[in-house]
């Protein structure tokens, strides 16, 4: 796969590696251009009366209110409520999802009798125990975050306990050949073992957040993104809408390739490839 | 002079909801100082077991098991951890253990020179033929300085040629560092090229039905290549192959 330098590229090699080069820029392209069509296409579609623009609003006019929302600041408060308690609930439920893998994986007792209850949890729709946890932990930020953290925990306890007891057994036997205890079982193998796999957990928590975040607002809340898409709604504010869903993408993809970083960083350091 | 292991009248049972199931059966073994023991038998004939009552991890259900020494376990996969380099790997049983002293990191840097990964110890196993991952894991089972080591069919995971040099190599790293061995295979080559005595298992419930030992022609040092030249090595293969077949029935 490398030229280590002591070897000229061969003409055949060089086509090969200029085609590599040219498929890549035309899908990079493609992609611009599906965006550049879709957005401008709108937008003209609008301004020809051809679309109803109180129901679709346009590019233009979404723009328009993304500067005055930039302008008077509102757009930071919203996103920054959202975003806080998005982090708040994947971060509470990542690790409080992870500890309770880790009991379940140190008792297989503990774990035989909590099973069917997971099994059902995990079978629930989460977001249908959004209003009682909005009654029980109280409308606002305390509230949402609990509803983020409902939704994340579950399939995290789920997906790590069944990481950690796939783990090779006979990893396991080495290192009690050598008389290890289990909590050194745990750090010396079960979670470094596992790194990667909780960093995937993250990045599937990060979505599942942001929809506990996102319902929670709709519910009850004053200020959020979830707050102005469903304000917008009810108004019929069709651009303040989307202005919101806009943003909230942007957002969330901002985070989740945060992970990625963190997951490329771990892995150019840990040597993986 | 006193065994370094012995097995008197073991028997071994493993209890499932669905009934008792006798695994070993009046079981008798001896390991003398110095040398090395092969356990012959077929597939699910209750070798490992045996293993795991000498590394503790179960108990007999009666009988005694008597060691003098500490006991080094070496694995059929080499179980190096992907995510710690060829030295880290190496220093688990001392950390492990808690053991991490200058002298044990200097009999490690001893033991990584003469054996040919000093240049290797900041690589990851993935880096590393099958050979020498498996060379790394006897030196971390040698890291927490055992008497006896025990052999878990640790060669059966590579192919053919490697095999036959890996066995060559962990042979001359156990009669160099003067270790005791139990090894544990069901390979019979492996078992007359490797050992001193032979002791052939019999399907379950497991007992030792007979014992060879294996007495070669050799001129100068004895390697498990040059036993597989040696002129009673194919009476032997041929005796145990009747033998196991026999009782493998």
């Amino acid at each position: 796969m490398q030229n280590n330098g002591t070897k000229p590229i061969s003409e055949g090699y060089q086509t090969f590696l200029n085609e590599q080069k040219k498929h890549k820029r035309n899908i990079a392209l493609s992609q611009i251009m599906i965006l550049v069509v879709f957005v401008a296409g709108w937008e003209i579609l609008a301004k020809l009366q051809i679309i109803n623009t109180f129901l679709f609003s346009y590019p233009s006019a979404i723009f328009k209110l993304f500067l005055t929302y930039v302008e008077d600041g509102s757009l930071f408060k919203h996103i920054g409520y959202s975003v806080w308690e998005t982090i708040l609930g994947f971060s509470i439920g990542t690790i409080l999802g992870l500890i309770i893998a880790v009991m379940l994986w140190w008792s297989k007792t503990l774990a035989k009798i909590l099973d069917p209850f997971l099994v059902v949890l995990n079978a629930l729709p989460k977001t249908a125990l959004a209003p009682i946890v909005i009654v029980w932990a109280g409308p606002g930020v305390k509230g949402i975050v609990v509803i983020a953290v409902t939704i994340a925990i579950v399939t995290t306890i789920l997906s790590a306990y069944n990481y950690f007891i796939n783990v090779e057994e006979d990893k396991i036997k080495m290192l009690k050949s050598f008389g290890a205890t289990k909590w050194q079982i745990l750090t010396k193998l079960i979670l470094p073992s596992n790194i990667g796999n909780i960093l995937n957990i993250t990045k599937i928590n990060i979505g599942l957040a942001w929809v506990g975040v996102i319902v929670g607002e709709f519910l009850v809340s004053r200020y959020g993104l979830g707050y102005l898409i469903v304000y917008g709604g009810q108004v019929f504010r069709l651009d303040l809408v989307m202005m919101g869903v806009v943003v909230l993408a942007v957002c969330a993809l901002i985070m989740y390739q945060g992970v990625n970083l963190i997951e490329k960083y771990y892995k150019s350091k840990m040597n993986i490839h | 002079m006193a065994n370094i292991i012995e097995i008197k009248n073991v028997y071994k049972s493993f209890y499932t909801t669905e009934g008792e199931i006798s695994v070993i059966e009046d079981l008798n073994l001896t390991l003398e100082k110095g040398k090395i023991v092969a356990i012959l038998g077929p597939s699910g004939s209750g070798k490992s077991t045996i293993l795991n009552m000498l590394t503790q991890l179960i108990k007999p259900t009666k009988g005694t098991i008597e060691i003098n020494g500490k006991i080094g376990y070496m694995f059929q996969k080499d179980n190096l951890l992907e995510w710690r380099n060829i030295r880290d790997n190496i220093t688990i049983g001392l950390e492990i253990q808690k053991k991490i002293t200058k002298e044990a990191l200097a009999e490690i840097d001893r033991l990584l020179k003469i054996y040919g990964l000093w240049d290797f110890q900041y690589r990851y196993p993935r880096e590393l033929s099958g050979g020498m991952r498996q060379r790394v894991a006897l030196i971390r089972t040698l890291a927490t300085d055992p008497d006896i080591l025990l052999l878990d069919e640790p060669f059966s995971a590579l192919d053919y040629q490697t095999r036959l040099l890996v066995s060559d190599d962990i042979y001359q790293i156990i009669k160099r560092e003067h270790k005791e061995a139990i090894l544990v295979t069901h390979d019979i080559g492996e078992a007359i090229s490797m050992s001193d005595k032979v002791c052939v298992l019999s399907k379950r419930p497991a007992t030792i039905k007979q014992v060879h030992v294996i007495d070669l022609t050799i001129e100068g040092e004895r390697t498990p290549l040059i036993a597989r030249k040696a002129p009673e090595f194919q009476d032997y293969f041929d005796q145990l192959w009747r033998e196991l077949e026999v009782y493998a029935e």
